[in-house]
Protein backbone atom coordinates (compact mmCIF):
# COMPACT_ATOMS: atom_id res chain seq x y z
CA UNK A 1 0.00 0.00 0.00
CA UNK A 2 1.24 3.73 -0.77
CA UNK A 3 2.20 5.85 1.80
CA UNK A 4 1.17 8.80 0.21
CA UNK A 5 -2.45 10.42 2.13
CA UNK A 6 -4.65 12.41 0.62
CA UNK A 7 -4.66 15.09 3.06
CA UNK A 8 -6.26 18.81 2.96
CA UNK A 9 -3.88 21.40 1.00
CA UNK A 10 -2.61 23.61 0.07
CA UNK A 11 -0.45 20.79 -1.03
CA UNK A 12 1.25 22.80 -4.36
CA UNK A 13 0.01 24.43 -7.44
CA UNK A 14 0.18 20.96 -9.81
CA UNK A 15 -0.80 18.41 -6.80
CA UNK A 16 -0.20 14.97 -8.06
CA UNK A 17 -3.25 12.75 -9.25
CA UNK A 18 -3.59 10.76 -6.34
CA UNK A 19 -3.69 7.68 -8.37
CA UNK A 20 -0.42 8.05 -9.65
CA UNK A 21 0.87 8.03 -5.80
CA UNK A 22 -0.59 4.56 -6.15
CA UNK A 23 -4.15 4.90 -4.27
CA UNK A 24 -6.40 2.83 -4.72
CA UNK A 25 -10.43 2.96 -5.01
CA UNK A 26 -12.42 0.92 -2.49
CA UNK A 27 -14.55 -1.81 -3.13
CA UNK A 28 -18.43 -1.88 -2.79
CA UNK A 29 -19.58 -1.44 0.70
CA UNK A 30 -16.02 0.22 1.16
CA UNK A 31 -14.55 4.42 1.79
CA UNK A 32 -11.51 5.39 2.02
CA UNK A 33 -10.78 8.34 4.65
CA UNK A 34 -7.30 9.54 3.07
CA UNK A 35 -6.56 7.14 0.34
CA UNK A 36 -6.91 4.36 3.50
CA UNK A 37 -9.27 1.67 2.27
CA UNK A 38 -12.18 1.54 5.48
CA UNK A 39 -15.70 0.41 6.36
CA UNK A 40 -18.31 2.27 5.41
CA UNK A 41 -19.56 2.95 8.27
CA UNK A 42 -16.36 4.12 9.58
CA UNK A 43 -16.53 6.86 6.83
CA UNK A 44 -20.25 7.74 7.16
CA UNK A 45 -18.86 8.69 10.94
CA UNK A 46 -15.67 10.49 9.92
CA UNK A 47 -17.88 12.58 7.24
CA UNK A 48 -20.32 13.25 9.40
CA UNK A 49 -17.64 14.33 12.29
CA UNK A 50 -15.82 16.44 9.83
CA UNK A 51 -19.25 18.54 8.46
CA UNK A 52 -19.68 19.47 12.65
CA UNK A 53 -16.06 20.40 13.17
CA UNK A 54 -16.35 23.12 10.04
CA UNK A 55 -16.67 26.62 10.27
CA UNK A 56 -18.69 26.20 6.80
CA UNK A 57 -20.16 23.18 5.81
CA UNK A 58 -20.52 22.82 2.05
CA UNK A 59 -22.45 20.84 0.28
CA UNK A 60 -22.14 21.21 -3.99
CA UNK A 61 -24.54 19.39 -5.78
CA UNK A 62 -23.99 18.70 -9.34
CA UNK A 63 -25.99 18.73 -12.55
CA UNK A 64 -26.51 14.90 -12.30
CA UNK A 65 -28.57 16.19 -8.98
CA UNK A 66 -29.46 19.39 -9.79
CA UNK A 67 -31.59 18.64 -13.17
CA UNK A 68 -34.40 16.25 -12.62
CA UNK A 69 -33.80 13.88 -15.76
CA UNK A 70 -35.19 11.03 -14.31
CA UNK A 71 -36.94 10.70 -11.22
CA UNK A 72 -33.90 8.98 -9.32
CA UNK A 73 -32.35 12.46 -9.64
CA UNK A 74 -35.50 14.37 -7.93
CA UNK A 75 -35.47 11.88 -5.44
CA UNK A 76 -31.75 12.34 -4.34
CA UNK A 77 -31.94 16.38 -4.82
CA UNK A 78 -34.57 15.50 -1.88
CA UNK A 79 -32.40 13.28 0.01
CA UNK A 80 -29.24 16.27 -0.29
CA UNK A 81 -32.20 19.18 0.84
CA UNK A 82 -32.67 16.82 3.54
CA UNK A 83 -28.82 16.77 4.43
CA UNK A 84 -28.16 20.46 4.26
CA UNK A 85 -31.69 20.82 6.70
CA UNK A 86 -29.78 18.43 8.91
CA UNK A 87 -26.80 20.34 9.35
CA UNK A 88 -28.31 23.58 9.75
CA UNK A 89 -30.29 22.01 12.98
CA UNK A 90 -27.00 20.45 14.45
CA UNK A 91 -24.31 22.83 13.74
CA UNK A 92 -23.74 25.49 17.02
CA UNK A 93 -23.70 29.03 16.27
CA UNK A 94 -20.56 30.54 14.76
CA UNK A 95 -20.89 27.60 11.86
CA UNK A 96 -22.56 28.25 8.41
CA UNK A 97 -23.72 25.35 6.21
CA UNK A 98 -24.07 26.32 2.80
CA UNK A 99 -25.64 24.52 -0.36
CA UNK A 100 -23.96 25.78 -3.33
CA UNK A 101 -25.09 24.55 -6.78
CA UNK A 102 -22.43 23.56 -9.30
CA UNK A 103 -25.32 23.84 -12.63
CA UNK A 104 -23.24 22.68 -15.44
CA UNK A 105 -19.19 22.78 -15.95
CA UNK A 106 -19.13 25.72 -18.75
CA UNK A 107 -15.42 27.64 -17.93
CA UNK A 108 -17.87 30.81 -17.30
CA UNK A 109 -15.16 33.14 -18.47
CA UNK A 110 -14.46 36.25 -17.48
CA UNK A 111 -16.25 35.38 -14.39
CA UNK A 112 -18.54 33.37 -11.61
CA UNK A 113 -20.24 34.74 -8.95
CA UNK A 114 -18.63 32.70 -6.20
CA UNK A 115 -21.44 33.87 -3.81
CA UNK A 116 -23.99 31.99 -5.78
CA UNK A 117 -22.49 28.96 -7.41
CA UNK A 118 -19.24 26.78 -8.05
CA UNK A 119 -17.52 26.18 -11.11
CA UNK A 120 -15.26 22.84 -11.88
CA UNK A 121 -12.68 24.84 -13.55
CA UNK A 122 -11.53 27.09 -10.80
CA UNK A 123 -13.34 25.44 -8.10
CA UNK A 124 -10.96 27.37 -5.19
CA UNK A 125 -12.66 30.79 -5.96
CA UNK A 126 -16.04 29.70 -4.31
CA UNK A 127 -13.81 28.11 -1.34
CA UNK A 128 -11.57 31.26 -1.06
CA UNK A 129 -14.94 33.79 -1.26
CA UNK A 130 -16.81 31.89 1.48
CA UNK A 131 -14.26 30.06 3.27
CA UNK A 132 -15.49 26.91 3.01
CA UNK A 133 -13.15 24.47 4.78
CA UNK A 134 -15.15 21.24 4.61
CA UNK A 135 -16.95 20.32 1.56
CA UNK A 136 -19.07 17.40 -0.07
CA UNK A 137 -19.04 16.60 -3.67
CA UNK A 138 -22.34 15.38 -4.73
CA UNK A 139 -24.05 14.86 -8.52
CA UNK A 140 -20.65 15.65 -10.15
CA UNK A 141 -19.83 13.99 -13.09
CA UNK A 142 -16.47 12.07 -12.32
CA UNK A 143 -14.19 13.63 -14.68
CA UNK A 144 -15.25 17.04 -13.26
CA UNK A 145 -14.95 15.88 -10.11
CA UNK A 146 -11.53 14.69 -10.32
CA UNK A 147 -10.14 18.33 -12.04
CA UNK A 148 -12.13 20.35 -9.22
CA UNK A 149 -10.96 17.88 -6.69
CA UNK A 150 -7.52 18.67 -7.33
CA UNK A 151 -7.51 22.02 -7.36
CA UNK A 152 -9.08 22.35 -4.42
CA UNK A 153 -6.23 20.04 -2.88
CA UNK A 154 -3.72 22.22 -4.64
CA UNK A 155 -4.67 25.64 -3.84
CA UNK A 156 -6.85 25.32 -0.53
CA UNK A 157 -7.02 24.00 2.97
CA UNK A 158 -10.69 22.74 2.20
CA UNK A 159 -11.36 19.13 3.47
CA UNK A 160 -12.75 17.81 0.71
CA UNK A 161 -15.92 14.56 0.85
CA UNK A 162 -17.17 12.79 -2.63
CA UNK A 163 -20.61 11.12 -2.69
CA UNK A 164 -19.68 9.38 -5.97
CA UNK A 165 -22.33 7.36 -7.40
CA UNK A 166 -19.70 5.31 -9.03
CA UNK A 167 -16.56 3.78 -8.01
CA UNK A 168 -15.39 7.38 -5.61
CA UNK A 169 -12.41 9.14 -5.89
CA UNK A 170 -9.20 9.39 -5.05
CA UNK A 171 -8.30 12.84 -5.15
CA UNK A 172 -11.08 13.37 -2.48
CA UNK A 173 -10.21 13.28 1.25
CA UNK A 174 -12.57 10.95 2.04
CA UNK A 175 -14.97 9.08 -0.45
CA UNK A 176 -18.05 6.76 -0.73
CA UNK A 177 -18.87 4.93 -3.82
CA UNK A 178 -22.60 3.76 -5.52
CA UNK A 179 -24.15 7.03 -3.62
CA UNK A 180 -27.83 6.97 -3.56
CA UNK A 181 -30.76 8.37 -1.79
CA UNK A 182 -30.06 5.89 1.12
CA UNK A 183 -26.51 5.94 1.76
CA UNK A 184 -27.17 10.14 1.40
CA UNK A 185 -30.31 9.85 4.41
CA UNK A 186 -27.55 8.04 6.43
CA UNK A 187 -24.68 10.19 6.57
CA UNK A 188 -28.06 13.19 7.54
CA UNK A 189 -28.57 10.68 10.36
CA UNK A 190 -25.09 10.51 11.60
CA UNK A 191 -24.95 13.87 11.63
CA UNK A 192 -27.82 14.19 14.00
CA UNK A 193 -26.38 11.18 15.69
CA UNK A 194 -23.02 12.86 16.39
CA UNK A 195 -24.87 16.12 17.29
CA UNK A 196 -23.17 18.06 20.23
CA UNK A 197 -20.31 15.42 20.63
CA UNK A 198 -17.77 16.85 18.20
CA UNK A 199 -16.01 20.26 18.70
CA UNK A 200 -16.29 22.66 16.12
CA UNK A 201 -13.01 24.68 15.17
CA UNK A 202 -14.39 28.26 15.38
CA UNK A 203 -11.34 29.59 16.30
CA UNK A 204 -8.92 27.75 14.71
CA UNK A 205 -6.70 29.59 12.19
CA UNK A 206 -7.03 27.10 9.18
CA UNK A 207 -9.85 28.22 7.07
CA UNK A 208 -10.47 27.73 3.35
CA UNK A 209 -7.98 30.41 2.42
CA UNK A 210 -4.79 29.07 0.82
CA UNK A 211 -2.51 31.50 2.96
CA UNK B 1 -38.12 17.39 -28.20
CA UNK B 2 -38.97 20.05 -25.73
CA UNK B 3 -38.62 22.11 -22.74
CA UNK B 4 -39.57 18.89 -20.58
CA UNK B 5 -36.15 17.17 -20.56
CA UNK B 6 -34.61 20.63 -18.75
CA UNK B 7 -36.20 21.12 -15.41
CA UNK B 8 -34.75 21.65 -12.56
CA UNK B 9 -35.08 19.22 -9.39
CA UNK B 10 -37.77 21.15 -7.44
CA UNK B 11 -35.65 20.82 -4.07
CA UNK B 12 -33.04 22.29 -5.34
CA UNK B 13 -34.50 24.97 -7.62
CA UNK B 14 -33.93 27.69 -5.36
CA UNK B 15 -30.40 27.64 -4.87
CA UNK B 16 -29.92 27.23 -8.67
CA UNK B 17 -28.23 30.39 -10.21
CA UNK B 18 -31.32 32.83 -12.07
CA UNK B 19 -29.77 32.71 -15.47
CA UNK B 20 -30.43 28.71 -15.38
CA UNK B 21 -34.04 29.36 -13.75
CA UNK B 22 -34.66 31.79 -16.88
CA UNK B 23 -33.48 29.39 -19.16
CA UNK B 24 -36.29 27.16 -17.73
CA UNK B 25 -39.14 29.47 -17.33
CA UNK B 26 -38.54 31.76 -21.02
CA UNK B 27 -35.87 30.05 -22.96
CA UNK B 28 -37.36 29.00 -26.57
CA UNK B 29 -36.46 25.14 -26.29
CA UNK B 30 -39.24 23.36 -28.27
CA UNK B 31 -40.79 26.16 -29.50
CA UNK B 32 -41.66 25.01 -33.20
CA UNK B 33 -41.15 28.68 -34.84
CA UNK B 34 -38.61 30.34 -32.83
CA UNK B 35 -36.50 32.56 -34.33
CA UNK B 36 -34.91 36.14 -34.31
CA UNK B 37 -37.91 38.35 -33.08
CA UNK B 38 -37.60 36.50 -29.41
CA UNK B 39 -34.85 38.21 -28.38
CA UNK B 40 -35.32 40.68 -26.64
CA UNK B 41 -38.96 38.68 -25.37
CA UNK B 42 -37.57 35.58 -24.03
CA UNK B 43 -34.27 34.34 -22.46
CA UNK B 44 -31.33 34.06 -25.01
CA UNK B 45 -29.10 31.07 -25.47
CA UNK B 46 -26.39 33.60 -25.25
CA UNK B 47 -26.59 35.88 -22.45
CA UNK B 48 -23.12 37.82 -22.64
CA UNK B 49 -20.04 37.24 -23.85
CA UNK B 50 -15.86 38.31 -23.94
CA UNK B 51 -15.71 39.68 -27.51
CA UNK B 52 -15.18 43.02 -27.98
CA UNK B 53 -17.94 45.81 -27.50
CA UNK B 54 -19.48 46.11 -30.93
CA UNK B 55 -18.33 43.01 -32.50
CA UNK B 56 -20.76 41.95 -35.28
CA UNK B 57 -19.39 38.23 -34.08
CA UNK B 58 -21.31 38.59 -31.32
CA UNK B 59 -24.74 40.22 -33.39
CA UNK B 60 -23.97 36.66 -35.53
CA UNK B 61 -24.12 34.51 -32.31
CA UNK B 62 -27.51 35.94 -31.15
CA UNK B 63 -29.00 35.68 -34.98
CA UNK B 64 -27.55 32.00 -35.06
CA UNK B 65 -28.73 30.69 -31.73
CA UNK B 66 -31.95 32.57 -31.64
CA UNK B 67 -32.78 30.63 -34.94
CA UNK B 68 -31.57 26.96 -34.71
CA UNK B 69 -34.78 25.06 -35.41
CA UNK B 70 -33.68 22.69 -32.62
CA UNK B 71 -31.19 23.73 -30.16
CA UNK B 72 -32.15 21.23 -27.84
CA UNK B 73 -30.75 18.64 -29.69
CA UNK B 74 -28.05 20.38 -31.69
CA UNK B 75 -24.57 20.05 -31.20
CA UNK B 76 -22.50 22.94 -31.82
CA UNK B 77 -18.92 22.19 -32.54
CA UNK B 78 -16.07 25.23 -32.57
CA UNK B 79 -12.80 25.68 -33.15
CA UNK B 80 -10.00 27.86 -32.50
CA UNK B 81 -10.25 31.62 -32.69
CA UNK B 82 -12.91 34.66 -31.17
CA UNK B 83 -15.54 32.11 -31.51
CA UNK B 84 -14.11 29.83 -28.77
CA UNK B 85 -14.16 32.78 -26.16
CA UNK B 86 -18.65 32.70 -26.90
CA UNK B 87 -18.64 29.14 -26.70
CA UNK B 88 -18.57 28.64 -22.65
CA UNK B 89 -21.81 31.42 -22.80
CA UNK B 90 -23.86 29.32 -25.26
CA UNK B 91 -26.73 27.37 -23.57
CA UNK B 92 -26.23 24.47 -26.70
CA UNK B 93 -24.09 21.60 -26.30
CA UNK B 94 -20.89 22.33 -28.06
CA UNK B 95 -17.38 20.61 -28.30
CA UNK B 96 -14.14 22.09 -28.92
CA UNK B 97 -12.12 21.00 -31.51
CA UNK B 98 -8.44 21.31 -32.13
CA UNK B 99 -7.57 24.28 -34.69
CA UNK B 100 -8.84 23.05 -37.78
CA UNK B 101 -10.09 19.77 -36.54
CA UNK B 102 -14.11 20.88 -36.38
CA UNK B 103 -15.34 19.20 -39.75
CA UNK B 104 -13.85 15.95 -38.83
CA UNK B 105 -14.92 16.31 -35.08
CA UNK B 106 -18.46 17.13 -36.57
CA UNK B 107 -18.14 13.89 -39.18
CA UNK B 108 -17.59 11.17 -36.19
CA UNK B 109 -20.36 13.19 -33.68
CA UNK B 110 -23.09 13.15 -36.52
CA UNK B 111 -22.61 9.15 -37.60
CA UNK B 112 -21.88 8.62 -33.52
CA UNK B 113 -25.59 10.48 -33.09
CA UNK B 114 -27.26 8.41 -35.25
CA UNK B 115 -26.50 5.15 -33.76
CA UNK B 116 -27.24 6.49 -30.10
CA UNK B 117 -30.11 8.59 -31.19
CA UNK B 118 -31.57 6.42 -34.22
CA UNK B 119 -35.06 7.86 -33.16
CA UNK B 120 -34.45 11.39 -32.41
CA UNK B 121 -33.52 14.05 -34.44
CA UNK B 122 -29.54 15.55 -33.87
CA UNK B 123 -28.34 18.24 -35.47
CA UNK B 124 -24.69 19.35 -36.00
CA UNK B 125 -23.63 22.78 -36.65
CA UNK B 126 -20.05 23.81 -37.27
CA UNK B 127 -19.17 27.52 -36.47
CA UNK B 128 -15.60 27.97 -36.80
CA UNK B 129 -13.62 31.27 -38.46
CA UNK B 130 -12.08 31.58 -41.88
CA UNK B 131 -8.74 30.14 -40.36
CA UNK B 132 -10.07 27.02 -39.49
CA UNK B 133 -12.33 26.88 -42.18
CA UNK B 134 -10.17 27.69 -44.57
CA UNK B 135 -6.80 27.60 -43.83
CA UNK B 136 -5.31 25.01 -41.60
CA UNK B 137 -8.91 23.15 -41.73
CA UNK B 138 -9.83 23.02 -45.16
CA UNK B 139 -8.64 19.68 -45.53
CA UNK B 140 -11.30 18.60 -43.02
CA UNK B 141 -13.74 20.74 -44.02
CA UNK B 142 -13.43 19.21 -48.27
CA UNK B 143 -13.28 15.94 -47.12
CA UNK B 144 -16.43 16.16 -45.26
CA UNK B 145 -18.01 17.76 -48.13
CA UNK B 146 -17.08 15.28 -50.16
CA UNK B 147 -18.45 12.24 -47.86
CA UNK B 148 -21.32 14.00 -48.37
CA UNK B 149 -21.95 14.05 -44.18
CA UNK B 150 -25.02 15.46 -42.94
CA UNK B 151 -24.33 18.62 -40.89
CA UNK B 152 -23.79 22.15 -41.50
CA UNK B 153 -20.99 24.57 -41.38
CA UNK B 154 -20.74 28.34 -40.70
CA UNK B 155 -17.94 29.84 -41.24
CA UNK B 156 -17.59 33.42 -39.75
CA UNK B 157 -15.68 35.53 -42.41
CA UNK B 158 -13.31 38.38 -40.93
CA UNK B 159 -11.36 38.09 -43.64
CA UNK B 160 -7.65 37.17 -41.23
CA UNK B 161 -6.46 35.75 -37.51
CA UNK B 162 -8.17 38.53 -35.68
CA UNK B 163 -7.46 37.22 -32.41
CA UNK B 164 -3.98 36.78 -32.94
CA UNK B 165 -3.40 40.33 -34.10
CA UNK B 166 -4.28 40.59 -37.69
CA UNK B 167 -2.58 37.86 -40.04
CA UNK B 168 -3.43 37.03 -43.25
CA UNK B 169 -6.07 34.67 -44.48
CA UNK B 170 -7.19 32.79 -47.57
CA UNK B 171 -10.09 34.61 -47.28
CA UNK B 172 -8.63 37.91 -47.15
CA UNK B 173 -9.34 40.36 -49.86
CA UNK B 174 -6.65 40.75 -52.50
CA UNK B 175 -4.08 43.94 -51.79
CA UNK B 176 -5.40 44.14 -48.27
CA UNK B 177 -2.83 45.28 -45.58
CA UNK B 178 -3.24 44.02 -42.12
CA UNK B 179 -1.05 44.62 -38.90
CA UNK B 180 1.03 41.38 -39.32
CA UNK B 181 0.31 41.20 -42.91
CA UNK B 182 2.66 44.05 -44.24
CA UNK B 183 3.41 43.36 -47.63
CA UNK B 184 -0.23 43.49 -48.54
CA UNK B 185 -2.53 40.26 -49.63
CA UNK B 186 -1.04 38.81 -53.46
CA UNK B 187 -3.97 36.73 -54.52
CA UNK B 188 -7.79 36.54 -54.75
CA UNK B 189 -9.71 35.92 -51.88
CA UNK B 190 -10.36 32.34 -51.86
CA UNK B 191 -13.54 31.48 -52.97
CA UNK B 192 -14.88 28.93 -50.81
CA UNK B 193 -18.93 29.68 -51.85
CA UNK B 194 -17.95 27.90 -54.77
CA UNK B 195 -15.60 25.34 -54.11
CA UNK B 196 -18.34 23.99 -51.95
CA UNK B 197 -21.37 23.64 -54.74
CA UNK B 198 -18.53 21.92 -56.49
CA UNK B 199 -17.26 19.84 -53.67
CA UNK B 200 -21.14 18.62 -52.81
CA UNK B 201 -22.67 20.98 -50.66
CA UNK B 202 -26.71 21.28 -50.83
CA UNK B 203 -27.36 24.44 -49.89
CA UNK B 204 -24.50 27.72 -50.01
CA UNK B 205 -24.86 30.58 -48.89
CA UNK B 206 -22.34 33.87 -48.65
CA UNK B 207 -24.34 36.74 -46.85
CA UNK B 208 -23.13 39.47 -43.87
CA UNK B 209 -24.99 39.24 -40.77
CA UNK B 210 -26.83 42.95 -40.91
CA UNK B 211 -30.19 41.93 -41.56
CA UNK B 212 -31.73 39.22 -38.92
CA UNK B 213 -34.53 37.78 -40.52
CA UNK B 214 -31.86 37.02 -43.54
CA UNK B 215 -29.70 34.82 -41.34
CA UNK B 216 -32.82 33.04 -38.99
CA UNK B 217 -33.86 31.98 -42.86
CA UNK B 218 -30.92 30.97 -44.02
CA UNK B 219 -29.43 28.70 -40.39
CA UNK B 220 -33.23 27.00 -40.61
CA UNK B 221 -32.66 26.04 -44.36
CA UNK B 222 -28.96 24.94 -43.68
CA UNK B 223 -29.93 22.85 -40.76
CA UNK B 224 -33.00 21.29 -42.26
CA UNK B 225 -31.26 20.35 -45.57
CA UNK B 226 -28.16 19.30 -43.86
CA UNK B 227 -30.50 17.40 -42.00
CA UNK B 228 -32.70 15.35 -44.80
CA UNK B 229 -30.04 15.47 -47.57
CA UNK B 230 -26.35 16.28 -47.08
CA UNK B 231 -23.72 19.11 -46.32
CA UNK B 232 -24.54 22.73 -45.96
CA UNK B 233 -22.27 25.91 -45.96
CA UNK B 234 -22.74 29.49 -44.88
CA UNK B 235 -20.05 32.02 -45.24
CA UNK B 236 -21.43 34.84 -43.38
CA UNK B 237 -19.69 38.45 -43.14
CA UNK B 238 -18.20 39.18 -39.45
CA UNK B 239 -15.88 41.99 -39.57
CA UNK B 240 -13.43 42.72 -36.88
CA UNK B 241 -13.92 45.99 -36.35
CA UNK B 242 -10.74 46.49 -34.67
CA UNK B 243 -8.31 45.27 -37.09
CA UNK B 244 -10.05 47.27 -40.11
CA UNK B 245 -9.49 50.54 -38.41
CA UNK B 246 -13.52 50.60 -37.10
CA UNK B 247 -14.80 51.91 -34.04
CA UNK B 248 -17.13 49.72 -31.99
CA UNK B 249 -20.52 51.01 -33.97
CA UNK B 250 -19.33 51.19 -37.29
CA UNK B 251 -19.46 46.96 -37.76
CA UNK B 252 -23.24 47.25 -39.00
CA UNK B 253 -22.56 49.82 -41.50
CA UNK B 254 -19.37 47.95 -42.81
CA UNK B 255 -21.27 44.83 -43.48
CA UNK B 256 -24.21 47.24 -45.28
CA UNK B 257 -21.25 48.61 -47.15
CA UNK B 258 -19.96 45.12 -48.05
CA UNK B 259 -23.16 43.55 -48.83
CA UNK B 260 -24.27 45.75 -52.32
CA UNK B 261 -24.58 43.92 -55.37
CA UNK B 262 -21.18 44.73 -57.06
CA UNK B 263 -19.53 44.15 -53.38
CA UNK B 264 -17.64 41.05 -52.62
CA UNK B 265 -20.17 40.17 -50.06
CA UNK B 266 -23.33 40.37 -52.01
CA UNK B 267 -25.64 37.58 -51.33
CA UNK B 268 -25.24 34.42 -53.49
CA UNK B 269 -26.86 31.32 -53.13
CA UNK B 270 -26.48 28.02 -54.23
CA UNK B 271 -29.32 25.02 -53.46
CA UNK B 272 -29.15 21.81 -55.22
CA UNK B 273 -31.98 20.65 -56.91
CA UNK B 274 -33.09 17.81 -54.13
CA UNK B 275 -32.88 20.60 -51.48
CA UNK B 276 -34.86 23.00 -53.50
CA UNK B 277 -37.73 20.27 -53.23
CA UNK B 278 -37.01 19.99 -49.81
CA UNK B 279 -37.32 23.47 -48.77
CA UNK B 280 -40.42 23.61 -50.87
CA UNK B 281 -42.14 21.29 -49.14
CA UNK B 282 -41.29 22.71 -46.02
CA UNK B 283 -42.25 25.86 -46.63
CA UNK B 284 -45.42 24.48 -47.84
CA UNK B 285 -46.33 22.78 -44.54
CA UNK B 286 -44.79 26.30 -42.57
CA UNK B 287 -48.10 28.12 -44.66
CA UNK B 288 -50.47 25.02 -43.85
CA UNK B 289 -49.25 25.18 -40.25
CA UNK B 290 -49.68 28.83 -39.91
CA UNK B 291 -52.95 28.84 -41.70
CA UNK B 292 -54.23 26.62 -39.72
CA UNK B 293 -52.70 28.63 -36.41
CA UNK B 294 -54.19 31.82 -37.89
CA UNK B 295 -57.56 30.01 -38.47
CA UNK B 296 -57.74 28.99 -34.71
CA UNK B 297 -56.84 32.18 -33.48
CA UNK B 298 -59.92 33.92 -35.33
CA UNK B 299 -62.39 31.38 -33.95
CA UNK B 300 -61.15 32.09 -30.22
Amino acid sequence: MSDYRVLPGPEHFLPPAAASMGIRLPNPGEAHINGVIVSEEKAYEEAAKQFLMAKVPTLFPGPLVLWAWNENAAKKATAIRHLYNTLKECVQPGQKPMLIPMPDYRPKYPKINPEVEINPNHPNLTIWHNKIDCCMFIGVHCHQANLSLKIIRGGTSCYTIAMCAQAGHEDAMLSFRDASVEKIMKLADWVRKLKGTVQPRLTSAKSGASN
Amino acid sequence: MSKERIKISEDLYDIMPSDYQDLVKSATYGKEDRGWKDIGTSKELIEQHSLCAGCPESMAFRYILASLPNPEDTVMVGSTGCTSLVFPMVAVHNIHSLFGNQNAIASGLKRALSVRFPDRTKDVVVLAGDGATVDIGLDMTLQAWFRQEKFTTICFDNELYANTGGQESGLMQKGFVAKMAPVGKLFDKVRLPEIARESGCHYVVQCTVSKPSVIEKVIRNAVFVAREIGPTYLQLYTPCILEIGKNSMEGLQEMRDSEKPTERFAYKEYVSEPAKQLLAEIAAKDKERKAAAKQLAGQA
